[in-house]
This record gives C-alpha cells, sequence and structure tokens, in this order.
C-alpha cells in the first residue's frame, strides 16, 4: 500500500522513466487505446442525446486511434497487446495526453467542436513525446521518441486541415429553447 | 506495487462494463466514475456476479445498469437499506452502494447516519454535484446557501451538509474524498475502500454540468492531500472540519472490526426446538 | 375520429417531434398561447426520452372552437424536425389515412410506422430553410408551417414570439423570418387542416397547467404553509408555490423526504395554518403512516397526489389512475379521510380549494387525485370558479369553558384548540384518546372516537359539486378525474347514433355517497365504468361503496396511454348491443 498521498490523486505524479523501445512503445500505445477507448465513450454518448452527426465524427476519430495501436503493433511484431497495469498507464496528469476530457462534451456541441477537442489532443501527445526524448536515457528511445513526435506533429496537422474543411459553429450553437426535464 | 494491479488470470475492466449505454449528460463526471468502478472492480480481483451495486434514485444511482455485476435499483434514499439486508444476508458478496448527493444525504440522511455507525462492511459511494439532477436542479443539502433555484428563489440560506463530518462522526471506518476528473484516483480510491473492512465511505465530486456549469471550476480547485490519512479519529475530525472541500485522498482510515450479526449459543436444530415443547 | 369532412373544422390536432435540442416543446408552447390569444381552445401534452437534454421530444396538440379536456382518437399532422427515434411515440401519435406527415427531406424518410398508417407524406425542407435566414432555427419554420395549416392569424403568433423570446433579443427579426417562411411553404397545404373561427370568446380564460392551477386552487382556499418534497410530476406545483406563496404571505420549505414534508404540515397546522403538500405515489405511500397521524388526531391537511403510472417506481413521466386504492384504503386502522379528484385541467384548481375547505371545516387529510396528464398538460379553459367564502375552521375562543379538544359532538366536529390561545392548551396525539385528548386505551373511548371521526365526514353535506351528472338514458359512463373528457366526447358522438347515455363523473369518491349516487342512476340498466389503471380499482370502489344496476361493466386501460374517446364509444356502443366490447 503506498504511502504516497499525492500519486493517489494523480495530479503532479512522475511517471516511470522510459528506457528501452519496449517501454517506449508500450506508453505509446496504451496512450492510443486509451485516446481510442475515450472517443469511443464520446461517441455513445452523444448517439444517447441525437447528435449524430459528431458521433459519427467520434466514431472516426476512434477508429483512427485504433489503427495507429495496430500499426504500433505491426511495427513491433507484437502478436498481443503489450501488458498494461490495469487501471492504465500512470501518466504525469490524471488521464493520457490524447485523451480528452469528459467535460470538453455539450450534447449540442458542433462537429467543430469535436475537432477542437482532437486537435488539443494531439498537440498534447506531441509535446508529451517531445519530453520524453528530451528525458530519453538512450539514443534509441530518443530517436524512436522525436520520430512519434514528429508523427504526433503529423496529426496536429491533419487535425488542422480538417477543421478547415468543417464549418465554424454559429453564434446559436449552444441555443436550446426547450427547458431540461424531470425524467425520475 | 500499483494497486490497481489486476491478479494474474483475473478479468480486465471492460469486463465490468455492460452494453448499456448512459443516458447522462454529455460533460457529467458520472461517466469517469463509471469508468473507476470497472478499474476498481477488475483490480479487486472478483467476478461481475459476486459484486452487488445498489442505488436510489437519481442520476447518479443509474450506474447498476451500466455495470455487469448484480444491480439493485431501489427506491430514493433507501440504497443503504436494501445493502445492509443484503450484505447481511449474504456475507460472501461484495456490496458497493452508489447515489447522489440528494438520495444520500436528504432524503438518506437517517440511514446514512445508522449505516456508518452499524459498520457492516460496505463501501459506499456518493457521486456529489451539490444538486438534485434528476428532478431538475433543486438545492440539495451540500448546495452552496446562496445558490438560486425555483424551489429556493433566493437560495436556501441554509449551512452546507458535511458529508464527511458526519461520516466520520456517525462511525464510519473508512472516509475519502476524491475527484471524477482523476478517474484512475477515483479508482485506486475505490479499491483501497472496498478492500478495506467496515463501511467504507467515498465522496467523489462529480459535476453537473446541466445544471451547475460552474463547477467545470472545481478542476482548479481541487488538491491532493497535503498528509497521508490517518487512524486517529480526532485528528481526521479536525482535518475534514477545517479543509475547503475539495481536500483529495484517505483522509480517515479506522480499524473498527465490522459488524457481526448475532451468534446463537449453543446451537440448536429444529427438532431440538420442539423437543422443548414436548410434555 | 378525424373526419374527411373539407369544412373548416372544430378541431385539429397536430404533433411536433424532433430531438438533440430542436426546441419543438417550445414551438408547440408558442402555438398553443397564439390559438388561445386568437381566441381558440386546446391543450399540449409533452411527451420525451429518459434523457434530461437532447433527447426525443414530441409536442402533442389539440385546438378547438370549444374547450377540451382530453387529446383526440387520432393526430391529423405530424411535423417532424427530425426523426431520431421518435418511432417511440408512434403509440402516442396515431396516424390515419387522412393525416399528413410534413417531414424533412435531409432527415431522412419517416419512419415506417407512421407511413403505414396510409399519411400522406408532404416534404418541407426545415433546415435549408432555417439555413437561409442566419439566426433562426428549424423549430420556427415548423411553427410557422403548423400555424398556417391551421389557419392561426400569423399577427398573433408574431405577438406572442416577441413576448416570449424576449431574451433572444437581435435573433427576433430573424426568429420571425422563419416563422413567415414556414406559413408561405404551407399555403399550398392549408385548407385542408383549418380551423374554424373561434366561436366567441368567453371573459377571462385561462392558459394554465394543472399543477400550476391546482397550486393556485390551494393559496385561493386559504393555504399558507407548504413543505416540498420534489418529484415527478408533481414538482412543477411546488415550483409555481415557491414565489406564490411567500407573495400572500405564506411559507414555503424544501423538505428532506416525504417523511418530512408529510410531518412538517401537520405540525403547521396544528398551529393553526392551513397546509399542504404535493407528491405523486411513491410518496404518498412514504406518506401514510403521517396521514393516519393526522387523521388520528384530527389536524387538517392537503395532499394532492398527482398520479402517474406504478406500481413503485412505474412510470414516472406519464399518467394513470392506479393510485384509487391507496388513496382509499391505504391507511392502516378504521382511518376515514377526505379523496377528491378533479375532472378538468381548469378543475384542478376549484377542485383543490375545495379541498383546502373540507380538510379545514371537517379537521382531517383530504387527498387530491390529480394526475400526469392534467398536472403537466397545459390548455385553454375557461375560468375556473372560485368557492367563495374563505375556509372555516373550528376553533376553540381562549378561556373556553371545560375545554374538550375531542368532544362528542352531534356533527362530530369539535373545537380546536390554537396554540397561543390562553385556556385551552390540550395535546394532540395519534394515540387513541377519550373527549379531552388524554390516551385511552378503553373500548368506550376508541367506540366513540372511531364514530365521531366517522360520523363527521358521512353527515357532511357536499352539495352538488361531488359529481358531474348529466343525460339521460338507461345506460350509465360512470368515471372520475381525467377519463371524463373522453367519456363527455363518446357520448356526443353516442348521442349522434341516438344512444341516450348518461355521465356521471365523481369529484368526492370518499366518503361515499351512496343515497346520491343511487339517486343519479335512477332508471339506469347499464354501466360502463371507465378508468385508466390495470386492475380496476374504481370499479371495485364502486363495487364495495354502492349499489350497482345488473349490468355492469369496465373499459379500462392502463397507462401511459391515454383512454380514448373512441374506446369508450366502442365500449359504449357494444354495451347497447348486448356483445362483448
Amino acid at each position: 500500500m503506498t504511502k504516497d498521498p499525492v500519486r493517489r490523486t494523480g495530479r503532479a505524479r512522475k511517471p516511470p522513466a522510459v528506457r528501452t523501445m519496449d517501454e517506449l512503445m508500450t506508453v505509446a500505445y496504451a496512450l492510443e487505446v486509451e485516446a481510442a477507448e475515450r472517443y469511443t465513450e464520446f461517441a455513445d454518448a452523444m448517439a444517447m442525446h441525437n447528435n449524430c452527426e459528431v458521433a459519427e465524427l467520434f466514431r472516426k476519430l476512434a477508429r483512427i486511434e485504433e489503427k495507429h495501436g495496430a500499426q504500433i503493433l505491426a511495427e513491433m511484431r507484437w502478436t498481443e497487446p503489450p501488458p498494461l497495469p490495469a487501471g492504465g498507464y500512470r501518466w504525469q496528469g490524471p488521464e493520457g495526453p490524447e485523451t480528452g476530457e469528459h467535460t470538453s462534451l455539450h450534447y449540442l456541441m458542433q462537429p467543430y467542436h469535436a475537432l477542437e477537442i482532437a486537435l488539443a489532443n494531439e498537440r498534447r501527445a506531441r509535446a508529451f513525446f517531445d519530453d520524453l526524448a528530451e528525458r530519453a536515457t538512450s539514443a534509441a528511445v530518443k530517436r524512436a521518441a522525436q520520430a512519434m513526435a514528429v508523427e504526433e506533429a503529423e496529426h496536429v496537422r491533419l487535425i488542422e486541415e480538417w477543421m478547415r474543411k468543417v464549418p465554424a459553429p454559429d453564434a446559436q450553437w449552444d441555443v436550446d429553447l426547450d427547458p431540461p426535464r424531470h425524467v425520475d | 506495487m500499483n494497486d490497481l494491479a489486476t491478479p494474474a488470470g483475473h478479468l480486465q475492466p471492460a469486463a465490468f462494463k455492460s452494453d448499456y449505454k448512459p443516458i447522462w449528460c454529455p460533460g457529467c463526471g458520472d461517466y469517469s466514475v463509471l469508468s473507476a468502478f470497472t478499474k476498481a472492480f477488475a483490480a479487486i480481483g472478483r467476478r461481475p456476479e459476486e459484486i452487488v451495486v445498489v442505488s436510489g434514485i437519481g442520476c447518479s444511482s443509474r450506474i447498476p445498469a451500466y455495470l455487469t455485476s448484480y444491480g439493485f435499483h431501489g427506491v430514493h434514499g433507501r440504497a443503504l437499506a436494501a445493502a445492509t439486508g443484503l450484505k447481511l444476508a449474504r456475507p460472501d458478496l461484495t456490496v458497493v452502494v452508489a447515489g447522489g448527493d440528494g438520495d444520500g444525504y436528504s432524503i438518506g440522511g437517517n440511514h446514512f447516519l445508522h449505516a456508518c455507525r452499524r459498520n457492516v462492511d460496505l463501501t459506499y459511494v456518493v457521486m456529489d454535484n451539490h444538486v438534485y439532477g434528476m428532478t431538475k436542479g433543486q438545492p440539495s443539502p451540500t448546495t452552496e446557501p446562496d445558490w438560486a433555484s425555483k424551489l429556493s428563489p433566493k437560495g436556501t440560506g441554509l449551512r452546507v451538509f458535511h458529508p464527511l463530518a458526519v461520516a466520520l462522526a456517525a462511525g464510519a471506518n473508512f472516509v475519502a474524498r476524491a475527484f471524477s476528473g482523476d478517474p484512475n484516483g477515483v479508482a485506486e480510491i475505490l479499491a483501497d475502500a472496498i478492500r478495506h473492512p467496515g463501511f467504507s465511505f467515498v465522496e467523489v465530486l462529480s459535476p453537473c454540468v446541466t445544471f451547475r456549469p460552474e463547477q467545470r471550476a472545481w478542476k482548479q480547485a481541487v488538491h491532493p492531500a497535503a498528509v497521508a490519512a490517518t487512524d486517529d479519529p480526532a485528528r481526521a475530525a479536525r482535518r475534514i472540519l477545517t479543509d475547503d472541500g475539495f481536500n483529495l485522498g484517505v483522509l480517515y482510515r479506522g480499524d473498527r472490526a465490522p459488524y457481526q450479526p448475532l451468534v446463537g449459543e449453543p446451537a440448536k436444530s429444529v427438532a431440538d426446538l420442539e423437543r422443548e415443547f414436548e410434555l | 375520429m378525424t373526419t374527411t369532412d373539407p369544412a373548416p373544422r372544430t378541431s385539429v390536432s397536430l404533433a411536433l417531434c424532433g430531438s438533440g435540442g430542436a426546441g419543438v416543446m417550445t414551438a408547440g408552447n408558442l402555438l398553443l398561447e397564439a390559438a388561445a390569444r386568437a381566441g381558440w381552445y386546446g391543450l399540449m401534452v409533452r411527451s420525451s426520452g429518459p434523457q434530461i437534454r437532447g433527447g426525443e421530444a414530441a409536442a402533442l396538440l389539440r385546438i378547438a372552437t370549444r374547450p377540451v379536456d382530453c387529446l383526440d382518437d387520432q393526430f391529423d399532422a405530424l411535423i417532424a424536425v427530425d426523426w431520431q427515434n421518435v418511432h417511440r411515440f408512434a403509440d402516442e401519435v396515431p396516424l390515419g389515412p387522412a393525416s399528413v406527415i410534413v417531414g424533412d427531406p435531409d432527415q431522412g424518410a419517416a419512419p415506417e410506422v407512421f407511413v403505414a398508417s396510409g399519411a400522406r407524406s408532404v416534404p418541407l425542407p426545415l433546415k435549408q430553410m432555417a439555413k437561409a435566414i442566419p439566426g433562426s432555427w428549424p423549430n420556427m419554420i415548423a411553427l410557422g408551417a403548423a400555424a398556417g395549416m391551421l389557419g392561426i392569424p400569423l399577427d398573433t403568433v408574431r405577438q406572442v414570439v416577441e413576448q416570449s423570446l424576449k431574451k433572444a433579443g437581435d435573433t427576433l427579426p430573424a426568429t420571425l423570418a422563419a416563422i413567415d417562411a414556414g406559413a408561405r411553404a404551407a399555403a399550398s397545404q392549408s385548407g385542408a387542416l383549418a380551423l374554424a373561427p373561434p366561436a366567441g370568446r368567453a371573459d377571462r380564460r385561462w392558459l394554465v397547467t394543472g399543477n400550476q392551477a391546482a397550486g393556485f386552487g390551494a393559496i385561493r382556499g386559504g393555504v399558507r404553509f407548504v413543505a416540498a418534497y420534489p418529484i415527478t410530476p408533481a414538482t412543477e406545483l411546488l415550483e409555481y408555490l415557491a414565489p406564490a406563496l411567500p407573495q400572500v404571505g405564506g411559507v414555503l420549505v424544501q423538505a428532506e423526504d416525504e417523511l418530512a414534508s408529510i410531518n412538517m404540515i401537520i405540525g403547521a397546522s396544528y398551529g393553526g395554518t392551513p397546509a399542504l403538500t404535493a407528491t405523486a405515489g411513491p410518496g404518498l405511500a412514504l406518506m401514510t403512516e403521517a396521514l393516519g397521524l393526522a387523521v388520528a388526531a384530527e389536524v387538517p391537511i392537503v395532499v394532492v397526489d398527482v398520479m402517474r403510472g406504478g406500481p413503485s417506481t412505474g412510470i414516472p413521466a406519464k399518467s394513470e389512475q392506479s393510485d384509487v386504492s391507496i388513496a382509499l384504503w391505504g391507511l392502516h386502522g378504521d382511518a376515514p379521510r377526505l379523496v377528491l379528484a378533479p375532472n378538468s385541467i381548469g378543475d384542478c384548481a376549484t377542485t383543490t380549494e375545495w379541498a383546502v375547505h373540507l380538510a379545514e371545516a371537517l379537521q382531517a387529510p383530504a387527498i387530491v387525485l390529480s394526475d400526469q396528464f392534467f398536472g403537466q398538460a397545459r390548455a385553454v379553459t375557461e375560468r375556473p370558479a372560485g368557492l367563495g367564502a374563505a375556509p372555516q375552521r373550528l376553533t376553540a375562543p381562549a378561556h373556553a369553558a371545560d375545554y374538550k379538544r375531542y368532544a362528542l359532538t352531534d356533527s362530530g366536529v369539535s373545537p380546536m384548540a390554537i396554540p397561543g390561545r390562553a385556556g385551552t392548551a390540550y395535546t394532540a396525539d395519534g394515540l387513541e384518546h377519550g373527549e379531552r385528548g388524554i390516551p385511552s386505551s378503553g373500548a368506550g373511548d376508541h367506540r366513540a372516537q372511531l364514530d365521531k371521526r366517522q360520523r363527521k365526514l358521512a353527515g357532511h353535506d357536499y352539495g352538488a359539486r361531488w359529481a358531474d351528472v348529466e343525460g339521460t338514458g338507461p345506460t350509465a359512463v360512470v368515471t372520475f378525474g381525467s377519463c371524463t373528457g373522453a367519456a363527455r366526447e363518446a357520448l356526443a358522438r353516442a348521442r349522434a347514433d341516438r344512444i341516450e347515455a348518461r355521465l356521471v363523473s365523481l369529484r368526492l369518491l370518499a366518503p361515499a355517497r351512496p343515497a346520491l349516487l343511487a339517486a343519479a342512476l335512477a332508471g339506469v340498466e347499464r354501466v360502463l365504468v371507465v378508468e385508466q389503471n390495470h386492475g380496476g380499482q374504481f370499479l371495485r370502489y364502486l363495487r364495495a361503496e354502492y349499489d350497482l344496476p345488473r349490468v355492469v361493466r369496465s373499459c379500462r386501460q392502463p397507462g401511459p396511454l391515454p383512454v380514448r374517446a373512441a374506446d369508450i364509444h366502442r365500449a359504449l356502443v357494444a354495451l347497447e348491443q348486448g356483445r362483448p366490447a
């Protein structure tokens, strides 16, 4: 039983050092898996609230993250996912850098807002790998982390491009004239 | 050691999430609490059929259906009573009670007091958003006194209820506070609470995005407890009574033995009893 | 049944559906208000999914030239902003071959379940049209289209929108433009659904929900203390009283649960203040112990039960008449109490006021059986009559000689001492007691007090309000509450088929009035008992308390769907012809 109360609450944790390629790619894999799971939760929540356009967009993002995860498995020639600690990898903040926060959702949100979330996620992921590269203790890991950072930078660019194709939300986007309801 | 490490050969968190999609508003803190439940259940190494989640009425009380464990969605404010009966009849089960601040501290207040006092081996998780969400936004016992609503147009003017202080004073054996913005932190505390014998109380600050959108600011307000949990009720009382309501972590870890029902001595059979009437 | 007569209609039913923040409830309310302002009658019922926001929603409207107390058998039009999960409302929005479905072609085809009715589909590109007017919403296009189809003057619609959407500020022009656009688009469709002009306006009509009406009736009856615990579908009644009651010098407090709220109002009433609370089935069940206390201690209180689907948590947001049994027989011991039931939305005001009068006059608890349909539907109604005189609680003056709180009087009502008055102090008790209120387990005291509490209710003259008795003939429809409106319409249709039948709609269920019902049913050979529950609770009550004619038939179904005029009419015809329904 740990005596470290700071670690309990997930704030200002020091993540374990990444010393080997295996460790680095496990982290990278965890990052994608958690991102995909979160996007799927978002998609379900938006579908439940009849916001199908955004639900579809989140499902697309989830599929993209799943693809990234599959790519990692393929590159490492892993036939099954690497073992992750239950409850997730110990990130520096409460959750993985590419994992969106539930609080950023709104049942009336527009596709543009969803992409804003994705953009923030990708930027954090890029910063994460930049930081890993800086703290890497081996040259191989450093190179690999830098390569991951470059990839995340590419994802940032793709999201930005995607955002240019999507209409900006108008001033009335969050207006619902009907009040909330009693249910139980 | 990672407290959330799953024992070898046991189920992963995904096995505890059911196919039912929550109706909670997007942005609700309860989504993270649900995720934390699955991680905690995986960590304690039990199977879904060995766990029962008992709840009352309200948004948070919908949680049993979203898990693959057994569930009991009872009436408003009486979850602790139902859970007590269940655990005493079936001590082999892991019984977790869930609900909101309205369900637990208002109509459930009396049962809350006596559940802490009785110290049956239960874990009680309250998702506190300082409002009655399901009936459209009335103040709850933890609502700030100046929050205006239709039923209390100038605010209640009442001092807020302090659930952790009440739990401690009433005899709870484990008192903790968590925040839905850190689901792994919630999961760790939950697993700890479940493992800890006796009545474990976990208050989870879980913002309501529809009726209390200002609670987004909780993310900046929360902070980890500066010191480790104490086993001294007086010291815990002082800390709890003087904290700012956003102090996260296990705050009290007691060592009272959990409630045990009376054992009849000497043991008798029905035939024995009947024989006592025989002339 | 909607008529296929091309002449202007005296009643049109229209449903507006949508989801995810489409704002159909708002549009529906605006349409009802506009129709009301223009002189029509009507009502609107809301139906929705379980989500708190963003869920699928339907606004069900009926606009008519005369007062209506129920929805029609079918809908003439269904306008859908989108089709997300709208099929879930199929049971509540029955369509027929003469109906029209107005849908946005960009949202896909209408669900099969609606198309299968034979209704005609008409496309209206709401989203596109709204996009063409920046700052407007598709539901406002739909509002304009609906107003156009029904022939509701656009000026009136605009007025109502301007007043209601004050907050919308600078989007008002866009909103008005959207309404105009919708009305123009509907121009080709209008005629088929046009309403006949309003039939001359009665003075002082209300636009009100049953919950608001009941809350108002309580205040009008003299209630000045309310304890509130929220529960669907009663919460709005309490929310109405929260600002209103203090404004007339009263007090409302939010309780921690129903056990607290019922006990709080008993305490307030013991202190001399007429008191009330409102709840639904589960809350009433919790309150039963304390209701018995109010009976035993002879403390006047009123509990409004806004009935919903049961048993247990049941169907909280849907109507049902299944709390009859608990209201009549749900207290332990021999515990006579008053049970009343308003039979229209407007009547929620008058009957609640009456309940306060009776409770105060008879020093007993009164349960008012409203229901979710009344409580949450919004209707245009004639002004509900007030009852005039304030409630008369018989109180003891200070220093009353030889004061006995529970004195055995002829009427059974004994003067009640009010705390603060010297010389008449006593202890109110749930324990059985003698005349002075001292606890007693004696046979004589028990019998005497039981007789007193029964006599005071049974011997009271309730006047003509006890029931609505209308019509003549050897057949009678007996009902109460929200089935009354549909029953009246069924009888009107039957009259057109030369079937003469009476209507008896009870407002006073307890104490039973056997002599009065016997008079109302004089010459009746066949009775059709109409109610909205599964077990026939009202029928059982009638059989238990009254002598009924030889032939008695039940026309009943549980919630969530209402008993419709067509159902009652069909049962009536079958009863007349002596065959099964």
